[in-house]
């Protein structure tokens, strides 16, 4: 039990890392895009430190009093976790082509293939 | 056969979603004689459009795949992520839209591909060529030496995942 709590205080020690410095990031970087790897990658990777946490907790005790509520806890957090990974990443591609799309320039960009190719149409 | 697998993942789905309502292992009676009922309409409705033309994400060996593809992938992700965090407290940025072409033949590969990307923090991929199937990619930190040539090196960008997306989807 000790053991599983240490764990659990490390992944969320660990989760909230990630998350403070992509709201951090949120404020200091300069543009939409760069704004969107903060925003969203280092959320998405805090979170999934979180949800491990909750996961950890909740088997632990699910294996030790075999109490079936916990298990509920442990596999709905799983299936949080994937739908978490998947629409996170498709939610930043969404955002980052919609704003090119709209004219949103790469700010201190050293190159910029995308806007190349519209020239070129 | 179509029907079958259908039916199968959504009565999957559906356990997974009422897991601990009872004690017949874990679900109650009702719920699982009222999820194969849903589960053989979803089967029934649903069939030509969760399984299209293709079968060949059936073969167990491409699960197992991407299962294992799973370990590298989350290396990989930890070690961006910190490389991100120290951009963000650094503020050393240096970002451009770099096109590269992985030489991936299919959407589903292309999918997994352009997602990865994205979930490694530090590039983001922003839009693709749908005839050539080339991405073009948002980097925060890029590496000076690959902007010298045009088909650029994709392995500073995704290292191998393109392989991996190929060995699971292609």
């Amino acid at each position: 039990m000790e053991t599983l709590n240490t764990v659990s205080y490390v992944f969320i020690g660990i989760g909230l890392f990630f998350n403070f410095v992509g709201a951090i990031g949120l404020h200091r970087f300069p543009d939409v895009y760069t704004r969107l790897h903060a925003a969203t990658k280092c959320t998405t990777f805090g979170s999934i430190f979180l949800i491990l946490a909750v996961i950890v907790q909740s088997a632990g005790i699910w294996a030790r009093e075999g109490t079936i509520s916990q298990s509920v806890i442990c596999i709905h957090s799983v299936v949080a976790l994937v739908a978490l990974l998947v629409t996170n990443a498709t939610g930043a591609h969404a955002m980052a082509r919609a704003a090119h799309r709209s004219g949103e320039k790469p700010a201190r960009a050293v190159v910029d293939d995308l806007a190349n190719r519209k020239e070129r149409e | 056969m179509r029907f079958l697998i259908t039916a199968v993942v959504a009565y999957a789905a559906y356990l997974i979603l009422t897991i601990g309502s009872g004690t017949v292992a874990l679900w109650s009676k009702e719920e699982l004689i009222v999820g194969a009922i849903f589960a053989v309409i979803a089967g029934a409705l649903l069939r030509n459009r969760f399984i299209g033309k293709d079968l060949r994400m059936l073969n167990p060996r491409r699960w197992f795949t991407f299962l294992v593809y799973l370990f590298p992938f989350f290396l990989a992700m930890a070690k961006a992520n910190i490389d991100v965090a120290y951009r963000v407290i650094t503020g050393r940025i240096n970002p451009a839209i770099v096109k590269i072409n992985p030489n991936l033949k299919n959407d589903m590969s292309v999918t997994m591909l352009a997602t990865s990307i994205t979930l490694t923090p530090g590039t983001l991929s922003v839009d693709v060529e749908p005839k050539t199937n080339e991405l073009y990619v948002h980097w925060i930190n890029v590496d000076p030496e690959i902007l010298k040539d045009m088909p650029r090196d994709y392995h500073p960008i995704c290292g191998s995942f393109p392989d991996w997306a190929r060995r699971i989807t292609g």
